[in-house]
């Protein structure tokens, strides 16, 4: 402090206060440096943020139904589904009106498909009366209750009715509550029946395999990154690129060989038959099941899990062993006293790469999984591509985001995300 | 100089070699022996493979050929954790990943010690090094010196009975030095405990130790008391590296009455101790301390030869006056004056006789 005491504050040379002159500086430093990374900003922008965040709206968004049936849910809005009895008439001559237009537009089969996710089997009605009710004349042909349930007796089902005005809303909560096994049903969200749960028991799996490669990735990659950090440079070099070498291959490539290695009459089986370990009969069934998924991930994800475990145990300085030997510590002591506590963070680091990569891994468990073994990316692969329930697809993808960052939390109230050191 | 059979001894070296290659020798044929209690400096320039013995005290490597032994059993087939020697590392080798405290209850824990035990030793041995308030903290949220204090109190916590340092104040500023040299010494003379202390730093070598071991390719060149070692060097390397010297290069003409006659190379001779010098005709390198050179005329022997010196240059340092002379084509050659009262300040260019008391001079190996 100096010992002039002033009354107002420190001004710098030009007679500005040194406050203000110091954060013009700084906040030109922040904006050259901001410009710096525009690039990269917008890129991840708009390839990234912005394709998550439509994924995130996509897995709520339902204005599908109130788009192209406007008066039937209108009119639906006075029923009571719980009365178990049919909607009026008058229901039913705003879906012919808005049927009869749907189909013009042809739009009717796309509520249709929607309506279907959550109740198998009002796709075929819809399809069937959208070419007839275009026929119709509104004002004259009623009442239209008889007509449509004469074209399919799907229109006198109340469980029909009752889905219309159930997914009516603009937001749906519909695709979050299929994707862990629920629906909405008469009485709010229910557990849907046994043998349509699919979705919890993959993601069970799914985090289960991935916690069992991450672990199976920190038992074989520890030794390997101390070995490399414990070689002379020359040598270290020589055996990182053998560390790297699966890297330059294709992924589909080294998922293929392990189907070669793997497989029943594969190298693997047939030389422990070979040996003698193994009955010819008896093959092991290695390939297209959890082992197989586990074992091909393991190897693809390895290297993640070596690469940071080297960069910190590489920065361990051995006088650290030295110094607790010469304390009296035994070899295994000062291992699991002073060495191995410095490399939690290297371990974290990779275990979080490796658990979230492996997480949302899709080509190797589609490949080597058979159905056994495969993830849950795989169904949102599905749903994405094949089903087209991109709704759906969203509500799991955005489910496995929450799981990913939630683990990220507990571990950052257990290890601490600053004790993770990638180098 | 290593007696096997000295009872006294506590640590000992005998006949020990070390080659990491296999090729090169880097400890060639180690004799050591040092008695309880004793504070022993090993001294040397880089490479000369101070830390190399040190490692083969601590365990760390192996003696290629030789033995060592602790307090009369020979330690080459004990692991380290059992030697029970404390070491000071030069980086300290803190664990990062403990506090202050932690890193003192290791080597306790270790030894199986009960809880209050253990944290009465660590309370002690850090008010030992004025340390106990931070007891909490991590060693990163130390300063240098105090991490320096921390890691002698690690050494000593476990009540070893002989402590190895390896250059533990390379890494402190000077005052600081001085200061730790000063704590140090004193530690272990009240803990009594037996010290090998490495350095390269002379001043350090001499205020500290009770001994100190001049080392140079692998050998212990000279092995003595601070005073000796500094007044009575054995060879030109001792000389040399130990303080301020100035040598003149020539040969011997007779040696008498424990006086060598020296003809240096332009002719004029000069009165020497022999040390490493035995028959007339050999060459030798003669060496005197800056400060044992006299230029007053009224207090030189009488009788004694002089050497014509011309002044090039006179340096004012405050305590003392450095004056380097041109002397029997010398140009380096210096000498040092205190700064007292009477004393005479020369200018450059000035011609001056000088010369010294002949057991000052000593005509070493060439
Ligand atoms: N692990 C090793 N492998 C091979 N050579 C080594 C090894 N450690 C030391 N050396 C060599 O042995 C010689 C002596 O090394 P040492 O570390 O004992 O020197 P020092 O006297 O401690 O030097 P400094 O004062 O620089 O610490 C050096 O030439 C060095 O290159
Ligand atoms: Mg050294």
């Amino acid at each position: 402090m100096t010992d002039i005491s002033q009354s107002g504050p420190v001004l710098a040379a030009d007679g500005t206060p040194l406050k203000r002159s110091l954060s013009r500086a700084l906040r030109m430093q922040k904006l050259r440096a901001l410009m710096l990374i525009a690039p990269l900003l917008l890129f991840i922008l708009v390839t990234f943020i912005l394709p998550v965040a439509d994924m995130l709206f996509r897995s709520v968004e339902n204005r599908i139904v109130q788009d192209t049936l406007p008066r039937t849910v209108e009119a639906l809005a006075d029923w009571d589904p719980a009365s178990g009895q049919l909607p009026e008439e008058a229901v039913f001559a705003a879906m012919a009106a808005d049927l009869q237009i749907a189909a013009k537009e042809k739009t009717h089969t796309r509520v249709a498909k929607r309506l279907n996710y959550e109740n198998p089997g009002v796709s075929s009605v819809f399809r069937k009366s959208g070419r007839k009710v275009g026929k119709w004349d509104l004002a004259t042909d009623g009442p239209f209750r008889e007509k449509l349930i004469e074209i399919d007796d799907g229109w006198g089902d109340v469980e029909l009715w009752r889905t219309i005005k159930t997914y009516s809303g603009s937001f749906t909560s519909g695709y979050f509550l299929n994707a862990v096994d629920m629906q909405l049903g008469a009485e709010g969200p229910e557990i849907r029946p046994e043998n349509e749960r699919i979705y919890n028991t993959m993601l069970v799996r799914t985090m289960r395999m991935s916690l069992i490669i991450t672990f199976s990735c920190i038992l074989l990659g520890y030794p390997v990154a101390w070995i490399l950090a414990n070689l002379p440079a020359r040598k270290a070099n020589l055996l990182l690129i053998l560390v790297l070498l699966p890297f330059w291959t294709s992924l589909l490539v080294r998922t293929s060989a392990w189907k070669i290695l793997l497989q029943q009459q594969g190298v693997i089986n047939d030389t422990l038959v070979w040996i003698g370990l193994v009955d010819d009969a008896n093959r092991l069934v290695l390939i297209n099941n959890e082992l197989g998924t586990i074992i091909a991930m393991t190897h693809i994800l390895l290297p993640f899990m070596i690469l940071p475990m080297y960069s910190v145990m590489q920065t361990i300085n051995p006088s650290y062993l030295r110094a607790a030997k010469s304390l009296g510590a035994t070899d295994w002591t000062a291992f699991w006293r002073v060495y191995f506590p410095q490399t939690v963070p290297g371990i974290g680091a990779g275990s979080i790469l490796v658990f979230i990569l492996a997480v949302g891994y899709y080509i190797t468990p589609a490949l080597v999984g058979g159905t056994k073994g495969t993830f849950i990316s795989n169904l949102i692969a599905y749903h994405i591509s094949t089903s087209g329930n991109w709704g759906l697809g969203a509500a799991l993808g955005a489910i496995l985001l929450a799981v990913v960052l939630l683990l990220y939390w507990v571990y950052d109230k257990v290890v601490g995300i600053d004790n993770v050191k990638l180098g | 100089m290593a007696d096997a059979s000295n009872v006294d001894a506590f640590v000992e070296f005998e006949r020990v070699q070390k080659s990491y290659d296999g090729e090169n020798l880097v400890v060639k044929d180690l004799n050591l022996t040092m008695p309880k209690g004793e504070f022993l400096t090993m001294l040397g320039p880089s490479g000369s493979g101070k830390t190399t013995c040190l490692m083969m005290l601590a365990g760390f490597e192996t003696a290629t050929h030789g033995d060592i032994r602790l307090d009369g059993t020979s330690i080459n087939n004990i692991p380290p954790h059992k030697r029970g020697i404390g070491m000071v590392f030069q980086n300290y080798a803190l664990f990062p990943h403990m506090t202050i405290a932690e890193n003192l209850s290791f080597p306790l824990e270790v030894r199986k010690m009960g809880k209050s035990e253990r944290e009465e030793k660590v309370k002690r041995a850090l008010d030992m090094v004025e340390m106990g308030a931070f007891g909490g903290r991590r060693p990163a949220q130390l300063s240098g010196g105090q991490q320096q204090r921390i890691a002698l109190a690690r050494a000593l916590v476990f009540e070893p009975e002989l402590v190895l340092m390896d250059e533990p104040l390379g890494a402190l500023d000077k005052q600081l030095r001085e200061k730790m040299q000063f704590e140090i010494t004193h530690l272990a003379h009240r803990l009594g405990i037996t010290v090998v202390y490495v350095t390269h730093d002379q001043t350090e070598a001499l205020t500290m130790s009770d001994r100190v071991a001049v080392f140079d390719d692998g050998r212990i060149q000279q092995i003595a008391p601070p005073d000796q070692l500094y007044e009575s060097p054995e060879n030109s390397f001792v000389a040399q590296f130990i303080g301020e010297n100035n040598t003149l290069e020539g040969t011997v003409k007779e040696i008498n009455n424990g006086i060598a006659l020296v003809q240096l190379d332009d002719g004029e001779l000069i009165d020497c101790k022999p040390v490493n010098v035995s028959q007339p005709g050999e060459r030798t390198r003669v060496s005197i301390r800056p400060e044992r050179v006299e230029y007053n005329k009224d207090r030189l022997q009488a009788g004694v030869h002089t050497l014509k010196a011309e002044v090039l240059e006179f340096i004012y340092m405050g305590d003392i006056f450095r004056t380097r002379l041109r002397v029997a084509g010398n140009d380096e050659f210096i000498i040092k004056t205190r700064n007292a009262p009477d004393q005479v300040r020369l200018q450059p260019g000035q011609q001056i006789e000088i010369g010294w008391l002949p057991e000052d001079c000593r005509a070493l190996d060439a």
